[in-house]
């Protein structure tokens, strides 16, 4: 059963034992002593209760070695050691991949096969999800850090969930019968738009998959995915099953590599005819340049946010503080729409700034196979450094540490839940997506000016909004220029609801029925109406 | 409201007219040789334009202002290559300029806080002014772009109209939905304008062109600075006017004449544009979208080329074919981003198809496009002239037979006889290649199959035509074919409701129809828990 990131919230997470001694530099605030559960990164990490068995590229519904026969290494991020080393696809391979759904996609079976039969491939593909969710879990969490039980409890039950929905819509992608002003019969084909690459990112791994793999499929695509270097295990071994679930060859191809030579290879190559990126504003627009120079494809792009979390006078302080830490250090901060501008009316930011600190001291920061851990290490030792960097430049910057601000532990990745106060709008932290640990709080007077300086940014992912009032609510929610507005709540991730950006944000929408547009091309069909006999 | 439709222009016979003309055709040993071209209309000196220039300048904030820089550039009527007015040529500052009265417009209102009906009034009110005015703007677009003032007059200004009648009607149907989700959660999406709209049109259609791209945007409550080609300015400046005597608030439509390098190049890469809108070429289409991206990654809607298949079957009525294929190629001068340049028949009927097509080609009526019953007038510049007559001699350098035409017509301005190639091989640039101008290639088939494969075997995807009676035939084609638009047994139907826009390199999103709001549209997920859920 599909369960709700947002239902995180309702857990109660027991801090652990051991006390740390905060290094921030602003100790002239005097705010001394922090909690950080230390118990399970100074352990030995547990080990996975799983195996990797797919570590080649799959193409054309084989495991392969890469054409160079090269390999690179896939870390855990508890430790920085090698978990196995993985095919390395390159232009060559994805060549291979592309000729592999070429083939899929023009000479069938996969388009020319009944929605039905579509459909039926992924419900089957979905259940065997679910009989092997926890592997599947544990897989996830050992390449990319995050809780078990996040991954087990929610991020793979969603998968599935994703693949039920989209296998619903496989036999119900209808075109339109048009009116027209004289006696002609029009009508519109929604047809699958041929092969398409798919680049996904390293912070929700399997989601990902199924935002962008679900809508491609039941569209009646085919696919070459590539997936982010940091995390390659857990497609290659859903791909397996989807394979065992009927999935013909050549439909779904995955390719493990690196941006610059395997995604920029799929983002320019001419045998592509749709692009879906997830990833950085700026890699983003590298990609939509790389197809706009060979052939045109088509892109959506899901980029980078800054996401305003807004919190008004009449809110609830201990709800919309609770909210607001999960808004932003769900997922080890790692999340494209993070509230990571966390607004606070001034009549309530000294209460608010109280207990936020209190309860980003009390997260439980720990191996993420460890039961109860909210928070594992960052994804790999380039974001480690980033979040460092930019957690300097908050300090240097003139924000107020109140709490968190550097490594957690010795080995891995670990950063202490990050606190800054006293965050002004121009300062880096306030401007830059951080993608990790640190929640900036900052303070406003009246709705008009945080509805300004909300929008006063080049992104327009998401926002939050905590209030009990209808109206602020209502206004808020036209005037904020973003994809998602969440309203006392965050992260609510139905199967349906459309997810996107505004602004530099990206380009379309994923989930519900907007995602499919992204998959489909519209074919107009006009013929004259010899003898109307009634209309 | 008498919408007519272009096609609707098949339906009249036009009666060849008494000059003769005789071919330069180079391929005499085929011993065709001589031509029928009404040539009496070029001959003659120039009819002069039942209209007056009254707009000249950039439109900004509902103001005609100079260039910034105080620079003009001349426009010229193609029937002569003489100059009609001089054109305030805006730059990247002018650019700068519409852009802030957009955004004003559009962020501190009253455009996008306008109820939905009051645009739509607005939007109905410029409706009737331009039908009011339709016969001016007529000689104008056609003093300007060298169309038939027939066509303009009688489908292009209708079908203007026509299209604005349609987005008015949109402008209060824009709705929202709500979202089942699997929990206690209320969902709802909102669809709102995206912003300032650039939008940067071409030479060929340019009121309908106008229309495509003004219609939805304004519909959706966006604001738009617009760039039209510098061959055709004038009939842009005109109607803008009238929409704002219709009522259209100060800066919500800002006109800026210009060239592309430069007025399009800064709207492309402006970082205050949230949107932009192209249809050109191919290959600018790419610079266009690498602009975007560049900049501020503003999504882009792109119109592009085309080498759209005719495809006729050996069970097609070949008359009716040969008038259709005919339209299809040279109806607007060939200027058609979807004409059907590539016309495959059926080896049972090629040799027929041949002899009729030539046959229609040379008693096509070439000659001043305001004089009555002619079916062509000139090509619209020197460039494109020049063009054309380089495809002409490519085709022929490449053994390609030409039937008819293959040269200018008169020797004035930029009239090119009506051109018939047959023997085309697919590999040959004219079959390769968009010509854009009057010029035909026919290519033989054998089956089925083998035309679905060769007329999709090109980067482009915008349109396709199929004559045959047999409904198997046509929806076997229909599906096969990977193009945005199957006309069977018609072409270059264009009612407001049927989207148009290209599969593969021919473009990206669709125009008209329910289709183009998206364009124009942001999507907001509005998600909030559904605390005491009595029901549902």
């Amino acid at each position: 059963m599909a369960r709700r990131i947002s239902s995180l919230l309702s857990r109660s997470f027991t801090s652990s034992s051991a006390a740390l001694r905060p290094k921030g530099r602003s100790a002239g605030v005097g705010r001394g002593i922090c909690k950080y559960s230390t118990a399970a990164a100074i352990e030995e990490p547990i080990n996975p209760s799983v195996k990797v068995h797919y570590n080649q590229l799959l193409i054309n519904g084989q495991f392969v070695d890469a054409a160079s026969g090269k390999t690179f290494p896939t870390l855990d991020p508890r430790t920085g050691d090698v978990i196995t080393h993985v095919a390395e696809g390159e232009a060559e391979d994805i060549n291979r991949a592309v000729s592999a759904a070429r083939k899929a996609f023009d000479d069938g079976p996969w388009p020319k096969m009944t929605a039905y039969e579509r459909s039926r491939i992924m419900l089957r593909f979905a259940d065997l999800l679910e009989k092997h969710n926890d592997e599947i879990a544990a897989l996830e969490t050992w390449d990319n850090g995050k809780p078990y039980e996040q991954s087990a409890k929610i991020e793979v039950p969603m998968l599935t969930r994703l693949f039920r929905y989209y296998a619903g819509w496989a036999d119900k992608i209808h075109g339109l019968t048009i009116p027209v002003d004289g006696s002609l019969h029009v009508q519109t084909l929604h047809e699958p738009i041929g092969v398409a690459g798919q680049i996904i990112p390293w912070n929700f791994p399997l989601l990902m998959f199924g935002w962008k793999v679900g809508p491609a499929l039941a569209c009646g695509n085919t696919v070459v995915l590539k997936t982010a270097e940091q995390t390659p295990l857990s497609a290659l071994y859903v791909s397996k099953l989807f394979h065992e679930a009927g999935l013909p060859p050549g439909v779904l191809n995955v390719v493990s590599g690196f941006g610059p030579t395997a995604g920029a290879a799929l983002a320019s190559h001419m045998e592509v005819d749709k692009l879906a990126f997830t990833g950085s504003t700026d890699t983003g627009k590298v990609i939509l340049q790389l197809a706009a120079k060979s052939n045109l494809k088509p892109v959506t792009l899901e980029l980078g946010g800054k996401s305003p979390f807004i919190v008004c006078e009449d809110a609830d302080v201990d709800k919309a503080v609770e909210m607001a830490h999960f808004a932003l250090f769900f997922n080890q901060g790692q999340c494209c729409c993070a509230g990571s501008r966390t607004f606070v009316h001034e009549r309530v930011y000294d209460e608010f700034l109280e207990k936020a600190k209190a309860r980003a001291v009390e997260r439980v920061v720990g191996d993420p196979f460890k039961e109860g851990i909210e928070q594992g290490p960052q994804v790999d030792s380039d974001q480690f450094e980033k979040i460092l960097g930019y957690i300097r430049s908050g300090i240097e910057g003139g924000a107020t540490l109140e709490a968190g601000g550097e490594r957690f532990g010795a080995k891995g990745y670990y950063i202490k839940p990050t606190v800054f106060s006293n965050v002004q709008d121009d300062m880096l932290i306030a401007k830059e997506e951080i993608f990790g640990p640190v929640q900036s709080i900052l303070k406003f007077k009246d709705l008009d000016e945080v509805i300004r300086r909300s929008n006063a940014s080049r992104y327009g992912l998401a926002a939050g909004v905590f209030t009990h009032n209808i109206d602020t609510a209502n206004t808020l929610t036209r005037a904020l220029r973003v994809g998602s507005v969440w309203i006392n709540c965050f992260d609510v991730f139905d199967a349906a609801i459309p997810f996107g950006g505004y602004k530099m944000s990206g380009h379309g929408r994923e989930k519900g029925i907007y995602s499919l547009s992204n998959y489909l091309q519209v074919k107009a069909v006009v013929t004259p109406l010899k003898n109307p006999a009634w209309l | 409201m008498a919408t007519r439709r272009i096609s609707s222009l098949l339906s009249r016979s036009f009666s060849a007219s008494s000059a003769f003309f005789v071919s330069q055709g180079r391929k005499s040993g085929r011993g065709r040789s001589i031509h029928r071209f009404s040539t009496a209309a070029v001959l003659e000196e120039p009819i002069t334009p039942p209209v007056q220039i009254n707009y000249t300048q950039l439109l900004i904030n509902g103001q005609f202002v100079d260039a910034a820089s105080g620079k003009t550039f001349p426009t010229f009527d193609p029937r002569t290559g003489e100059e009609i007015a001089q054109i305030a040529e805006g730059e990247a500052e002018d650019v700068n300029r519409a852009v802030s009265a957009a955004r004003k417009a559009f962020d501190e209102g009253p455009w996008p806080k306008m109820t939905p009906y009051e645009r739509s009034r607005i939007l109905l009110r410029f409706a009737d002014l331009v039908e009011k005015h339709s016969n001016e703007l007529a000689a104008l677009e056609t003093w300007n772009n060298g169309k038939p003032y027939e066509q303009a007059a009688k489908s292009e200004l209708p079908l203007f109209v026509r299209l604005f009648h349609y987005y008015a009607g949109w402008a209060d149907k824009i709705h929202g939905l709500t979202v089942p989700a699997d929990g206690p959660y209320h969902v709802q999406t909102l669809h709102e304008p995206i912003g300032v709209a650039g939008q940067i049109i071409p030479w060929n259609f340019p009121l309908v062109m106008f229309a495509w791209k003004v219609g939805p945007a304004l519909a959706c409550g966006n604001t738009i600075v617009l760039k039209t080609a510098e061959q055709t300015p004038l009939t842009a400046l005109y109607v803008a006017k009238l929409f704002h005597e219709a009522g259209l608030p100060p800066g919500v439509l800002n006109i800026v004449s210009g060239f592309g390098p430069t007025a399009g190049a800064s709207l492309a890469s402006h970082m205050d544009v949230d949107k932009l809108a192209f249809t050109g070429s191919t290959d600018t289409g790419k610079i266009v979208l690498e602009l975007a991206a560049k900049s501020n990654l503003k999504p882009v809607t792109l119109e592009l080329g085309g080498k759209s298949p005719f495809i006729v079957c050996e069970d097609a009525d070949i008359d009716k074919a040969v008038e259709l294929a005919h339209f299809a190629l040279f109806f607007n001068q060939g200027q058609c981003c979807c004409a059907g340049s590539r016309t495959f028949v059926h080896e049972r009927i090629y040799d027929e198809f041949l002899e009729k097509s030539k046959a229609r080609a040379m008693k096509r009526i070439v000659g001043d496009p305001f004089k009555k019953g002619v079916e062509q007038g000139p090509q619209i510049d020197s460039e494109q002239f020049e063009k054309v007559l380089r495809y002409i001699r490519a085709g022929r350098e490449s053994s390609a037979t030409l039937e008819c035409g293959g040269d200018r017509l008169g020797s004035k301005g930029y009239y090119i006889q009506p051109t018939v190639f047959s023997n085309v091989q697919d590999d040959m640039l004219i079959a390769k290649d968009e010509i854009f101008g009057p010029v035909q290639s026919i290519l033989k088939y054998k089956d089925l199959d083998e035309v679905i494969h060769r007329a999709n075997a090109t980067r482009y995807g915008l349109a396709a035509g199929v004559f045959t009676k047999n409904v198997n035939t046509a929806n076997t084609l229909s599906r096969a074919l990977r193009v945005g638009t199957v006309w069977v047994n018609c072409f270059d139907v264009f009612d407001a409701g049927i989207p148009f826009g290209g599969y593969k390199m021919s473009g990206i999103g669709r125009e008209k129809g329910i289709y183009s709001l998206n364009n124009y549209l942001q999507v907001k997920a509005v998600v909030t828990p559904l605390k005491n859920p009595a029901w549902l």
